[in-house]
C-alpha cells in the first residue's frame, strides 16, 4: 500500500480549536488549541489517554458540546466551510450525513425502547427523500457487509437483544448508511472483547475504503493505530502534540510524549525487564497555558519549556511541539 | 477533611441551601411556639370560664372586654382564634410526630427482620407491604378508623398503621444493600453476636434514609390528621387540631367570616410547607451521597 | 402475555378475598348500629327482633359466610339507613366520582406533562426553580383548604363559580353526565382543580425529572449526531422513553385521586361514592361502607393490572421476562 500519497485536498483542516467548560469550579480547557486535518479518504488515528481531549474534539466538529461546554476560538473547515457558528440547520444536515460519529460505548448508543429498523431508517430519512422500504432494504444491505448474521432478525430485534458487538456493528452501520465524507470513531472497539474488536476494525477499514470515507479513529491504544491508520496525531491535555505519517512518526517521534507512548507498549518491551512508564500524571486541565503541558514529566525539559509559548513547528508534513525535539 | 463529623457535614451542606433554612428555622420557631402554648396564648381557649360566648363570631383586631386584642379574631363560641391555633398547632404537631416514631420503629424493625432473614420470611413480608403500598394512605386510615370507632389513640394507630410500610420498605432495601458490604462480612467472621451487628453495624448505616422519610412522612401525618380531623373521622372535640378548628369554621366562610378558618389553615399549611422543604432538601442532599 | 395476564388475575382474586376477610372482621367489631337506629324507649325483645332481621346476632364466621355466599352474586347487603341493597347506592353515586376523578387525571395530565417537560429542558432557568417550588406547594397544601380557599375566593367573593353540588346532568348511555352542561362545567371545575393539585404537582417533578435523566443519555446525543430532526427527537426519541416512569405513576395517581375524592366531594357537596363514605362512616352504615371498599379495592386492582400491561407494551425490555 503506497502510503506517500500526492498532496490531497484536506477534507477537514482543524485550526486552532479552544472548546471551554464553564463549571462552578473553574474553567475547563478541554481542548486548548487544536490542530488536526484529514484529507480524503484517510485514516487518521488520534491518540492520547482518556482526558486529553479526543472525544470533546469530536463532538466539537460535530457541534455536539452541551453546556456548560462552549467552543470559544478556532476554526473547523470542512470542504472549506466553517463548521464553527454555522446555523443548526445546516449543521444538522451534514450530521449523519457527511459527517458522522460512532460512540464509545455500544451499550448506550442505542435508544432502549425503540427497533433496531427504526433508529436505522430514521437516519436515511432525516437525509434523503426515499421511501421506508428502500431505506430498509440500505440498512440491511449495510448490516450484511458488517458482517451481521440473520440482518433481517436483527433488523426487528431491539438493542438489549443484542450482544455489545453487535450493537456497535448496528452504529457502525447507522454511521456509514449515508456514505459520509468522514466519520469520527470515538474509541469504537474499547469496550469490547479482543476477538471482536479485530473483527470489528477489519469491517469498518473494509467498508470505508470501499465507500471512501475518510476517518478520525479515536483510541488510547497505539497499536491499532499502527496497524490501521495513514496518518496519527498525538493529542495531550488538549492539544495535538505531534502529528504526521503513521511509519514515520512511529519509527521517529520527535516528542517525548510520543517517545515515552511508543516505548510503554508492552509489545516493545524486552522481556523480563521492567514496563516503561512516563513519569507523573496528566495536568488538570484547569490549569493549562500556552507553554508546554509536558513539561513536568519530561525529562529532557528546560526553563524555556515552562516559560515561552511552544507553537507547532513544520516539516516534512509532520508537526510537533517541542522545542527540544528527538532528531 | 475525612475527619469530619459526618453529621456536621451534612449539616453546613444543609445550610447551603438558603431556602432550607430559612424553613427549618420557621420550623423551629412553631415548634417552640407550640411547646410554649401555655404559657403564651393570651387565653385558655378550652377553659370555659375564660371565653366568652358573646364575644363569638368577631373579626380580628376587635377589643375584648378582658383588655386583650383579640389578634386573629374569635370563634363561634367566643374563644380567641390566636390561642386556638398555638393550642391546635401544639395537637398537631404532638399527633403527627407520635404516629412517625412509632410507625418509623415498627417499619424499622419489620425492615431490617425481613433483610437480615431473606428467603421466605422476606417475601412475605414484602408482598404484604407492597400491597399495603398500593392503597393510599389515607384510604387506610379510614377503613381502620371505622373498625376502631373514635379517640385520639385510636387515631395515632389508623396514623401508625397506614405510615410503617413506608419505613419498612427503605429500612429493608437499604439493609439489603449494606448487609452486601463488607463491614458486615468482617463483623460477622469476628464471631461477633448477631444482636450487635444489627444493633451498632447495620443500623447507623441505614438511618440516614430513614431521617429522610420520617422528616416527609410526619408531614403526610400532620396533613392527613388535619383532613381526618376535618371530614370528622379524626381527633374528638376534646383535642382540636389545627383540622377541626378549620373544620369548625367551614360553614362560617360563606357568611364572609372567613378568619375561622383561614388562619388555622395558615399555620398548618406554613407547618406541612416548611417540613416538606426541609425533608426534600434533605433528600436532595443525601441521594448522590447514597449513588456514591 | 396471556400467560402473565391471567397470573395476576389470579393474584387479584385472592388480595380481593383476603381483603373481605379482613374487613368484615374489623367492621364486625365495631359499636352496635341497631342502638342508632333504635328508640332509646325499645324494649329489649324489639331490639332483639332487629337484631335477627338484620342478622347480627349469629357467630362471625356464620356471618362471613353469609356475606360471602350474598357477595359472589354482587350483594352486599342492605344499607341500614336507606334501606336499597348498598352496592346499588354504590352504583349510582360511582358515575359521579368517575367523573370527577378523570376530569383532574386529564387536567394533571394536560398540565402537569408540558409543564414537567419544559422544566426539565431548560432546568437551570429561573422558570424551572420556580415550577419546582410551585410542585413542593402541591404536596404541602392540605387538598381540603384549598377547597375551601378556592370555594372562599370563588364562590363567596366573587360569586363566580357555585359552591356545591354537581349541577345539571344529561343521560347517556344510560349514565348522567354533567360535563356536557355549561352549568355542570361551572360545578366540576373548582372540585377537579382541587383534587388535581397534588396530581399536577406530582406529574410536574416526575416529567422534569425524568427529562432530565433523559436528556443526557448517549443514545439521545447520538440521535442528534445523526441528524435527526430536533422535533423527531423529542416526540419519539425522548418522549417514549419518558412515558414509561410517567404511566405507571399516572395509575398510582389515579389511585390517590380516587381516595383523596372522599375531601373534595364533602367539601364541595359533590354526590359520590366519598361523600357516601364518609356520611356512612358517620351513621355505622355498615353495609355500605364494606361496599364502598370492596369497590375501592376491585377499582384499584383494575388499575394496577391496566398499568401493568401498558407498561409491557411500552417498554420492550420487560417483555422477555413475561415469555418466560
Amino acid at each position: 500500500m503506497n502510503k506517500n500519497k500526492t498532496h490531497k485536498s484536506k477534507l477537514i483542516d482543524i485550526v486552532d480549536l479552544n472548546t471551554y467548560f464553564f463549571t462552578s469550579d473553574g474553567i475547563v480547557k478541554a481542548v486548548n488549541g487544536m490542530n488536526l486535518h484529514v484529507s480524503e479518504g484517510e485514516i487518521l488515528g488520534l491518540v492520547g489517554e482518556s482526558g486529553s481531549g479526543k472525544t470533546i474534539t469530536g463532538y466539537s466538529i460535530l457541534g455536539l458540546i452541551d453546556y456548560p461546554g462552549r467552543i470559544v476560538s478556532g476554526e473547523i473547515l470542512f470542504k472549506n466551510q466553517n463548521l464553527i457558528n454555522l446555523d443548526n440547520n445546516r449543521l444538522r444536515h451534514l450530521r449523519g450525513n457527511r459527517i458522522s460519529m460512532i460512540f464509545q460505548d455500544p451499550m448506550m448508543t442505542l435508544n432502549p425502547v425503540l427497533r433496531i429498523d427504526t433508529q436505522m431508517i430514521d437516519t436515511v430519512i432525516a437525509h434523503q427523500k426515499l421511501n421506508y422500504s428502500t431505506a430498509r432494504k440500505m440498512a440491511l444491505d449495510i448490516l450484511e457487509k458488517l458482517g451481521v448474521d440473520s440482518p433481517d432478525h436483527r433488523l426487528k430485534s431491539y438493542p438489549h437483544e443484542l450482544s455489545g458487538g453487535m450493537r456497535q456493528r448496528v452504529a457502525i452501520g447507522i454511521s456509514l448508511i449515508n456514505k459520509p465524507d468522514l466519520i469520527i470513531a470515538d474509541e469504537p472497539t474499547t469496550a469490547l472483547d479482543v476477538t471482536i474488536q479485530s473483527q470489528i476494525i477489519y469491517e469498518t477499514q473494509k467498508l470505508c475504503k470501499e465507500i471512501g470515507t475518510a476517518i478520525i479513529w479515536i483510541t488510547h491504544d497505539l497499536a491499532v493505530v499502527a496497524g490501521l491508520a495513514d496518518r496519527v496525531c498525538v493529542m495531550y491535555a488538549g492539544r495535538d502534540v505531534e502529528q504526521g505519517n503513521v511509519n514515520a512518526v512511529i519509527d521517529n517521534p520527535k516528542h517525548p510524549y510520543t517517545k515515552g507512548l511508543i516505548s510503554s507498549i508492552p509489545a516493545n518491551n524486552k522481556r523480563k525487564k521492567p514496563l516503561f512508564q512516563i513519569d507523573g500524571i496528566p495536568p488538570s486541565l484547569k490549569d493549562t497555558d500556552d507553554s508546554c503541558s509536558f513539561f513536568n514529566r519530561c525529562n529532557k525539559s528546560k526553563i524555556k519549556c515552562k516559560t515561552e509559548a511552544i507553537n507547532n513547528y513544520f516539516g516534512n508534513d509532520r508537526s510537533y511541539r517541542c522545542f527540544y525535539p528527538y532528531k | 477533611m475525612s475527619s469530619l463529623n459526618p453529621y456536621k457535614k451534612l449539616w453546613s451542606e444543609f445550610c447551603e441551601n438558603k431556602i432550607a433554612f430559612l424553613a427549618l428555622c420557621i420550623l423551629l420557631v412553631l415548634i417552640v411556639l407550640s411547646l410554649l402554648s401555655p404559657i403564651i396564648s393570651p387565653q385558655d381557649p378550652y377553659n370555659l370560664s375564660e371565653i366568652n360566648i358573646l364575644e363569638g363570631r368577631l373579626p380580628p383586631g376587635t377589643l375584648s372586654e378582658s383588655g386583650y386584642i383579640y389578634v386573629l379574631g374569635t370563634d363561634d363560641q367566643g374563644r380567641d382564634m390566636l390561642s386556638a391555633i398555638l393550642y391546635g398547632l401544639r395537637i398537631s404537631l404532638a399527633v403527627g410526630v407520635a404516629s412517625g416514631l412509632f410507625a418509623f420503629i415498627l417499619g424499622l424493625t419489620v425492615g431490617l427482620f425481613a433483610a437480615y432473614n431473606r428467603g421466605i420470611i422476606d417475601i412475605l413480608i414484602m408482598r404484604f407491604v407492597d400491597m399495603q403500598l398500593s392503597f393510599p394512605a389515607i384510604l387506610i386510615a379510614l377503613i381502620l378508623l371505622t373498625t376502631l370507632g373514635r379517640g385520639t389513640d385510636k387515631v395515632i394507630i389508623a396514623l401508625i398503621a397506614s405510615q410503617w410500610v413506608y419505613y419498612a420498605r427503605v429500612a429493608r432495601g437499604t439493609a439489603l444493600t449494606e448487609l452486601n458490604k463488607e463491614y458486615i462480612e468482617s463483623a460477622l467472621c469476628l464471631n461477633l453476636s448477631k444482636f450487635r451487628i444489627i444493633i451498632f453495624q447495620l443500623l447507623p448505616n441505614c438511618l440516614p434514609p430513614l431521617i429522610v422519610v420520617m422528616t416527609i412522612e410526619i408531614g403526610h401525618a400532620i396533613a392527613l390528621e388535619a383532613t381526618l380531623s376535618f371530614l370528622g373521622v379524626g381527633l374528638p372535640i376534646t383535642k382540636p387540631s389545627l383540622g377541626l378548628l378549620i373544620s369548625n369554621g367551614y360553614e362560617y366562610m360563606l357568611y364572609g367570616k372567613y378568619w375561622i378558618s383561614m388562619f388555622p389553615g395558615i399555620a398548618l399549611l406554613i407547618l406541612i410547607l416548611t417540613i416538606n422543604v426541609v425533608g426534600d432538601h434533605l433528600r436532595d442532599i443525601l441521594n448522590p451521597r447514597l449513588k456514591q | 402475555m396471556l400467560v402473565f395476564t391471567i397470573n395476576r388475575i389470579i393474584q387479584s382474586i385472592i388480595v380481593i378475598f383476603l381483603t373481605s376477610i379482613v374487613i368484615f372482621a374489623g367492621i364486625f367489631a365495631i359499636g352496635n348500629p341497631v342502638d342508632l337506629l333504635m328508640d332509646s324507649r325499645a324494649t329489649f325483645e324489639e331490639m332483639e327482633q332487629i337484631k335477627a332481621n338484620l342478622g347480627l346476632d349469629k357467630p362471625f364466621w356464620e356471618q362471613y359466610y353469609i356475606f360471602l355466599k350474598s357477595a359472589v352474586k354482587g350483594d352486599f347487603g342492605h344499607s341500614y339507613i336507606y334501606n336499597v341493597p348498598a352496592m346499588q347506592l354504590i352504583f349510582q353515586r360511582l358515575p359521579a366520582t368517575l367523573e370527577l376523578a378523570f376530569i383532574s387525571l386529564i387536567l394533571s395530565i394536560f398540565i402537569g406533562i408540558p409543564v414537567g417537560v419544559v422544566a426539565g429542558i431548560y432546568s437551570k432557568n429561573i422558570f424551572s426553580k420556580c415550577v419546582m417550588f410551585i410542585s413542593v406547594l402541591g404536596f404541602s397544601l392540605p387538598s381540603f383548604w384549598v377547597g375551601l380557599m378556592l370555594i372562599m375566593v370563588f364562590s363567596v367573593n366573587f360569586g363566580w363559580l357555585p359552591s356545591f353540588g354537581r349541577g345539571e346532568t344529561i343521560s347517556l348511555f344510560g349514565i348522567e353526565w354533567s360535563i356536557f352542561t355549561l352549568d355542570g362545567l361551572k360545578h366540576i371545575i373548582m372540585p377537579a382543580l382541587n383534587l388535581s393539585l397534588f396530581g399536577i404537582a406530582f406529574v410536574i417533578r416526575l416529567s422534569r425529572a425524568g427529562i432530565i435523566e433523559i436528556i443526557h443519555q448517549d443514545y439521545i446525543k447520538f440521535a442528534y449526531a445523526k441528524g435527526l430532526k430536533n422535533s423527531r427527537v423529542m416526540f419519539v426519541y425522548i418522549l417514549k422513553n419518558i412515558m414509561i416512569p410517567i404511566v405507571t405513576v399516572l395509575g398510582m395517581e389515579f389511585g390517590l385521586i380516587l381516595a383523596f375524592a372522599v375531601v373534595t366531594e364533602t367539601v364541595f357537596a359533590w354526590p359520590g361514592i366519598g361523600k357516601l363514605l364518609i356520611d356512612s362512616i358517620n351513621l355505622l352504615d355498615r353495609p355500605v361502607v364494606v361496599s364502598y371498599i370492596m369497590m375501592t379495592v376491585f377499582i384499584f386492582l383494575i388499575i394496577n393490572l391496566i398499568v401493568d400491561l401498558i407498561y409491557t407494551v411500552l417498554d420492550p425490555r420487560v417483555r422477555i421476562k413475561t415469555n418466560d
